[in-house]
């Protein structure tokens, strides 16, 4: 397996507060990589730092390094080739105003497709890898506001794919979703994974359990413990993976 | 800091009626061990009465072992804790009907046979019934001193079932049993030996429990 994502010696500040703390992790291609750890423990900080999402707040330092195919994302690479590189899906879903297709066109347009007959065919393979086009083919002109948040966060993800990016970010896709639709969205990322490198956020254990072939625990800004998810789930290393993996604390 | 008092509760209830359960088998065990010695055919139909409620413990406890990895989905220790579990308790099953066969045995033989002067199986069935016990409490107290004490206890139980097997044939060449009945003998000491073998499981198990490994293997790892 390839190194798609490595991140080494990471430090990450909010002004005074260290959010990360010498963090070295590895996430390989075409595998998915969950991270796992109590609110307030870094997880999502670190995904956001995937795609330089923290460029913008306000205080926040970085140091360290985090290479995507080897190239450093801090600079080597334009912000804009990093983010259609490495796409990103939210917690809530969060389709734009307006219709199912221009949703799912809007990437593509921003990066410079104009013919109609090739963002047709973006959005339909688009739709079709997020598993969402039979139920949405007939709605394309519908406004995205007026679907169920199980068909918005497919959409997102549809969104994402559209620019047909390498890697997917998820912060916590699914927390917002009844049982049936996480189900579609696990079942979709299972079968995305032989494209892409998926790194998810969540805080439902059981998911990572499912999804994931690599787990990262989180604690207190720190990577705990890192491995293959079956042997972190079954037999942890670390007495507080164990502890909190078990529901002794968090 | 703990968030789970009541899943805490239930492995503390798993825990103490697998020692029952445990306790159960061993008297078994050293019942028939006194049937054999004294052909004592109340005291045999008492241990292949108390077959059954080993029996209904070992569904008592499955049953608890199912509850819990329904409503907890439980990982880490208390995967292995409650997965070693389900397993030890089948062990445990077969020996309550290994002492009952032993007994049945006897039961069968004529009245004047049923004193088995055999020296070596009083002997197998006390190294046998502390392989349970320790067996038991090595995965109770998560102690892996006590599971390598059963490994090496079952090497003794190996041994006494080849120098019973010697007496036997001994005792044959004397114009003691007949072939029949030392066939019966022969399966009796094979029983307690199959015993053994059925407590290194056990606590086999108990090690998995505790360390992941089983039988020299890990079973996890990705």
């Amino acid at each position: 397996m390839n190194v798609k994502l490595s991140v080494s010696d990471l430090d990450l500040y909010y002004g005074d507060f260290q959010a990360l703390k010498s963090v070295d992790l590895d996430m390989f291609e075409k595998e998915i990589t969950a991270f796992i750890g109590p609110s307030g423990c870094g997880k999502s900080t670190l995904i956001k730092t995937l795609n330089r999402m923290n460029d913008l707040v306000e205080g926040c330092r970085i140091m360290g390094k985090v290479t995507l195919d080897g190239e450093d994302i801090y600079k080597d690479i334009e912000v804009s080739t990093l983010r259609k590189r490495v796409g990103m899906v939210f917690q809530k879903p969060n389709p734009f105003p307006m219709s199912v297709f221009d949703n799912v066109a809007f990437g593509p347009r921003t990066h410079g497709v104009k013919s109609k007959a090739e963002l047709e065919e973006i959005v339909e393979r688009s739709l079709r890898d997020a598993a969402i086009f039979d139920e949405l083919k007939d709605r394309m002109k519908k406004s995205a506001m007026g679907l169920s948040g199980g068909q918005q966060q497919r959409l997102c993800i549809a969104r994402a794919l559209a620019v047909e990016p390498e890697v997917l970010l998820l912060d916590e896709p699914t927390s917002a979703l009844d049982p049936i639709s996480t189900s579609k969205i696990e079942e979709l990322l299972a079968s995305l994974k032989k494209d892409y490198t998926i790194v998810i956020v969540t805080h439902n254990m059981q998911q990572a359990l499912r999804i994931s072939d690599k787990t990262a625990f989180f604690l207190l800004g720190e990577v705990i413990e890192h491995g293959d998810t079956e042997t972190i789930f079954s037999l942890p290393k670390d007495k507080r993976t164990e502890d909190y993996i078990t529901g002794r604390f968090g | 800091m703990t968030a789970r008092l009541a899943f805490d509760e239930q492995l503390k209830l798993l825990n103490s009626e697998l020692t029952n359960m445990a306790a159960m088998v061993e008297r078994a065990i050293e019942g028939a061990a006194v049937v054999v010695q004294e052909g004592d055919a109340e005291g045999a139909q008492k241990i292949i009465d108390s077959d059954g409620l080993i029996n209904t413990q070992e569904r008592d406890i499955e049953r608890l072992c199912l509850k819990l990895l329904l409503q907890q989905q439980p990982v880490a220790s208390d995967l292995r804790n409650i997965s070693a579990a389900l397993k030890m308790i089948t062990d445990l099953e077969r020996i309550g009907d290994q002492a009952a066969d032993i007994c049945e045995i006897v039961m069968n033989l004529p009245k004047a046979k049923r004193l088995l002067n055999i020296e070596h199986l009083p002997k197998m069935a006390k190294t046998t019934s502390s392989m349970v016990h320790c067996a038991i409490a090595a995965f109770v107290e998560s102690d892996i001193e006590k599971v390598n004490a059963v490994l090496s206890m079952d090497d003794e139980v190996d041994a006494l079932f080849d120098a019973a097997r010697d007496e036997i044939v001994a005792d044959i060449r004397q114009g003691g049993p007949n072939e029949s009945e030392a066939m019966d003998f022969l399966m009796i000491a094979k029983y307690f030996e199959r015993i053994g073998d059925h407590a290194e499981n056990i606590a086999e198990w108990a090690e998995y429990s505790i360390n992941g490994i089983h039988k020299g293997h890990q079973l996890y790892q990705g």
